[in-house]
């Protein structure tokens, strides 16, 4: 492939430095987005897809903190950035939509404001042309009348407004990257589809390479090109969309497959994963997923190394046969 | 048949204390305040002389710095004042006037303001909503204003100026105890009670107000140390005791006049005494607060 | 909105009516009015001209409403010291203490917002161990005695600052101000200074506590995933979420700072309607007391309402509750 990727991740380890010790909340952590490509990021709460996200654009809270691997925009390297240099990334070729649109506007701020301090952020523009570019950022993610909603405060919209707006001042810059943590989950279901297909045409329109952070298998089966599964930290498999729904190689995958209610399979039980994800202070040898797994091994206690299967990579030892075909 | 019992959950007293010592600010504050609690009880008995008996003051002795002698050669450790009294005597009384005054009106303002909050929390309704705006219209005005109004109307004296720290002090324990009282009423154990047909005074007294104890405790305690610098603060401006029961703050007063002319120790010396009763039960209270975590 | 500001009227009508209820209750029940508006060289057939004067010899209901009409007029008797209205020696006076006032304030908000704001942003170093200790100080320690060590320290000591008075004043609109002049404000420092540090102690720890709740929310992480520069991200997004409660608080504790403005001048001469009633009281000047009794509630009455409304407007969730409620 010639074209430089937007965004490759490689070998990133995060920690949370606490005074009881290192916490690693990310470990080799690699991942590829190319222009105009929709990568879903799958796992379950806890297993580091928001703080993959976060040290991407170099917000994580402290005591968290990259302590190695590289994270390189167009190609070049942004890991080792100062603050003021990862600002002006921020917003401008990065940019985020958060999961509870109640929570991420400002309540005491007009929507007006907001976008003019998102704009200003970057580039040194007139009154009238914020207020020009902020009227067609709005009508674009479709609110009515967007002169009124300048004005207004972010209460007196609803939910599926808000993240209309917030989905608006996160692409005010026509960024490079959008990485989106969970934009849908805290809204009604038709607004979800919406609200999906909204970002997925923008970022297509455009050729926005997007991070899709989920839970949710059915929306990444419906808005992403690739998948990429997390479990304890680590990245367990990836691949094609089609390649890992119907195919899993990563018995955590197939896991989590059957542990959606579908159509197809009404009437049968729903499969469970036995146990629950480990603590991140309390790993096993190996494999994270070894206690879990119906076809663990002896061999999964030594450290899994990510396997190249041809388009897609798993980190495992013993992967389920059918992917393989 | 079984009783009902509340659930524990502070712990036991044991545990309480355990936690307690483990602040060494708070266990120095406890000490400190010991001390001055047991200076103020026997205070006629370790005084070097009664600073009220005119016949033990000598006015020849007046303003002299600490560690002075009387001609007698009786020793003066912490100097005297303008009359002559021996300063260590009248900050010992000091110390007792003041506990008098902020532990007796807190103990009153306990009283009236956990009957009313209870009676509150208890009956609901329209005496609830009266006794409650009662309070938020209280508490509304700063309590210093609350003070200076009344002690203004009524003038000088022990008994007024308690008085007037029971009015501006017992709507915080009210507030306090209808919220405490109200979440103790929906629990469980409570409807058990009333099950069991118990009294309504039973159901107040043996259930509902010993689990308001402890947030009781905490708000008593930072409380207390209000009413002492309250009360310091209005006899210091002459309107809270009279001349002749000279309170810590009183004695800052008469100490004030000399203070231009470099005699510090009639001012100071007092109001350290009182910077450390009021620092130290702050500091209890805080740590109270933080060991019996009540819901404040 | 403006049902909003007319309900809040009435309900500050009613509080008012409630206190001039007890005031003068209170004098007639505790107090014998004769003897309150009547000099003590007052001999018998005066005292029956004072009762026949004051209208006492009326039923209580109709002297109440005298009392009030008298009021609304402005009319809160003579001062017997002064031998003018009461009010007009109170007019006279209430420049010096509001100037005092108003200076406390601002020295609160300039020195506690940026200490709050520290502790906030780094609640373990030891700088904000610093600070909470110190507010926590100001918080308990009485008024009279700092000011009292200042006049040991800045004035006895080292001889920098008078101890006394005022110093020389300007004429702004008809008001003696002291600001204006470098005496002036060489008087007004220490005075100033001390009446603060209550309002300090509260702003440092309001600011503080804002600080940590609003620094992790959503809104704010949004906002700098936006590249909003850090310095706008405090001093707007963060801070107008902070100032609400902040101006809330300080606009009622403003009467307490006025009530406790009394101390304050009495220990450093400020010759404002604080020292002047703490004269009174000395000599007695009964109508004088009552007076400012009265103007002290009616100032207080008013401030509360003017938060309540001036919150209203900083709140936009407040106000638009006020308008559909």
């Amino acid at each position: 492939m010639t074209d430089v990727p937007v965004l490759q991740v490689d070998d990133l380890n995060t920690s949370f430095l606490l005074t009881a010790g290192e916490v690693k909340a990310l470990r080799d952590v690699s991942l590829t987005v190319h222009r105009g490509e929709i990568l879903g990021l799958v796992g379950e709460s806890g297993s580091g897809k928001s703080i993959t996200g976060f040290s991407i654009n170099g917000l994580l809270s402290p005591p968290g903190q990259v302590m190695s691997g590289s994270i390189r925009l167009h190609g070049d390297e942004i890991t080792g950035l100062g603050s003021e240099q990862m600002r002006r990334l921020r917003g401008n070729r990065i940019a985020m939509v958060f999961q509870d649109p109640m929570m991420t506007l400002n309540p005491v701020l007009k929507i007006g404001h907001q976008m003019r301090d998102a704009l200003r952020a970057h580039m040194r523009i007139g009154d009238r042309e914020v207020r020009a570019r902020s009227l067609a950022a709005l009508h674009e993610v479709g609110i009515p009348s967007p002169e009124d909603r300048l004005l207004a405060y972010p209460h007196q919209l609803s939910g599926g407004m808000r993240q209309r707006v917030a989905v608006a001042i996160a692409l005010l810059h026509e960024p490079d990257l959008v990485i989106a943590d969970e934009p849908t989950t805290a809204l009604d279901v038709t607004i979800q589809g919406q609200i999906l297909s909204l970002v997925q045409r923008l970022c297509r329109d455009r050729g926005t390479a997007l991070i899709w952070i989920t839970h949710d298998l059915a929306v990444v089966a419906g808005i992403a090109d690739r998948i990429a599964v997390m479990y304890a930290g680590r990245i367990v498999e990836e691949g094609t969309v089609d390649d890992v729904l119907d195919r899993p190689a990563h018995p955590y995958t197939r896991g989590l497959i059957d542990s959606v209610p579908s159509r197809g399979q009404r009437g049968r039980r729903l499969q469970q994963i036995p146990g629950r994800m480990p603590a991140l202070t309390d790993l096993p040898e190996g494999c994270s997923f070894r206690p879990r797994c119906p076809r663990a091994a002896d061999a999964c206690a030594q450290p899994q190394p990510m396997r190249d299967l041809g388009a897609r990579r798993v980190r495992c030892c013993r992967p389920l046969t059918e992917a393989l075909a | 048949m079984s009783v009902v019992h509340a659930p524990p959950r502070a712990g036991s007293v044991g545990d309480v204390w355990q936690r307690f010592l483990r602040s060494p600010a708070a266990v120095a504050a406890l000490v400190t305040f010991t001390a001055f609690c047991l200076a103020a009880i026997f205070a006629p008995w370790i005084a070097p002389q009664n600073p009220y008996d005119l016949a033990q003051v000598d006015i020849m002795d007046s303003l002299l710095p600490p560690g002075s002698e009387s001609w007698t050669g009786m020793p003066y450790y912490l100097g005297t004042d303008g009359q002559g009294r021996d300063m260590l005597s009248a900050i010992l009384y000091g110390i007792r006037i003041s506990l008098v005054v902020g532990l007796s009106s807190g103990v009153i303002a306990l009283a009236v303001g956990t009957l009313v909050g209870l009676v509150a929390a208890y009956r609901g309704g329209w005496v609830d909503t009266v006794l409650m705006r009662i309070v938020d219209l209280q508490l509304s005005f700063p309590t210093i204003l609350v003070a200076l109004i009344l002690l203004v109307i009524l003038g000088r004296g022990v008994d007024k100026i308690i008085f007037a720290l029971v009015v501006v002090q017992w709507a915080y324990f009210a507030r306090t105890v209808r919220g405490v009282a109200l979440v103790e009423g929906a629990r469980e154990y409570v409807d058990a009670a009333r099950g069991l047909r118990l009294g309504h005074m039973r159901i107040l007294l043996g259930h509902i107000l010993p689990n308001c104890l402890p947030t009781m405790l905490v708000v008593a305690t930072m409380q207390m140390a209000a009413a002492i610098s309250l009360e310091a603060t209005l006899s210091f401006l002459g309107l809270g005791l009279p001349p002749t029961r000279p309170s810590l703050g009183l004695l800052i007063a008469n100490g004030f006049d000399y203070l231009q002319s470099g005699r510090y120790w009639i001012s100071v010396l007092p109001g350290l005494v009182l910077l450390a009763i009021i620092v130290s039960a702050n500091v209890l209270g805080d740590r109270l607060r933080d060991t019996l975590n009540p819901h404040l | 909105m403006t049902e909003f500001i007319v309900r809040r009227l009435l309900q500050a009508l009613l509080v008012l009516a409630v206190m001039t209820v007890l005031v003068f209750f209170g004098v007639n029940v505790v107090g014998n009015p004769v003897y309150i508006f009547a000099s003590s060289e007052c001999d018998q057939p005066c005292i029956n001209a004072i009762v026949k004067d004051l209208g006492l010899d009326r039923p209580i209901w109709e002297q109440y409403w005298v009392f009030i009409g008298n009021m609304l007029q402005g009319d809160l008797g003579n001062s017997f010291t002064h031998g003018v209205p009461a009010m007009s020696l109170i007019w006279e006076r209430l420049p010096a203490t509001l100037e005092l006032a108003f200076c406390a304030l601002v020295i609160a908000l300039v020195v506690g917002l940026p200490l709050g704001t520290l502790a906030g942003l780094r609640p373990h170093h030891w700088t904000s161990r610093v600070i909470m200790a110190f507010s926590m100080i100001a918080f308990s320690v009485p008024v009279f005695w700092i000011g009292l060590i200042m006049i040991i320290v800045f004035s006895v000591s080292l001889g920098w600052m008078p101890a006394v008075g005022r110093g020389d004043t300007v004429e702004v609109f008809g008001a003696e101000l002291s600001f204006l002049t470098l005496d002036g404000l060489h008087h007004l420092a220490m005075p100033a200074t001390t009446l603060s540090l209550i309002m300090m102690a509260m702003v440092i720890r309001l600011t503080r506590a804002g600080m940590r709740e609003v620094l992790f929310s959503d809104y704010i992480k949004f906002a700098r995933a936006n590249g909003i520069r850090e310095r706008r991200v405090l001093g707007v997004h963060v801070m107008r979420n902070i100032l609400i409660p902040i101006v809330t608080v300080l606009g009622m504790e403003f009467g307490g700072v006025i009530a406790f403005a009394v101390v304050v001048e009495s220990i450093f001469s400020w010759p404002g309607v604080g020292k002047m009633l703490i004269d009174a009281i000395a000599v007695l000047d009964r109508p004088l007391i009552v007076a400012y009794l009265i103007f002290v509630v009616i100032m207080f009455v008013t401030l509360n309402l003017l938060v309540d409304v001036l919150y209203s407007l900083l709140d936009p969730r407040v106000r638009l509750g006020g308008n559909s409620g």
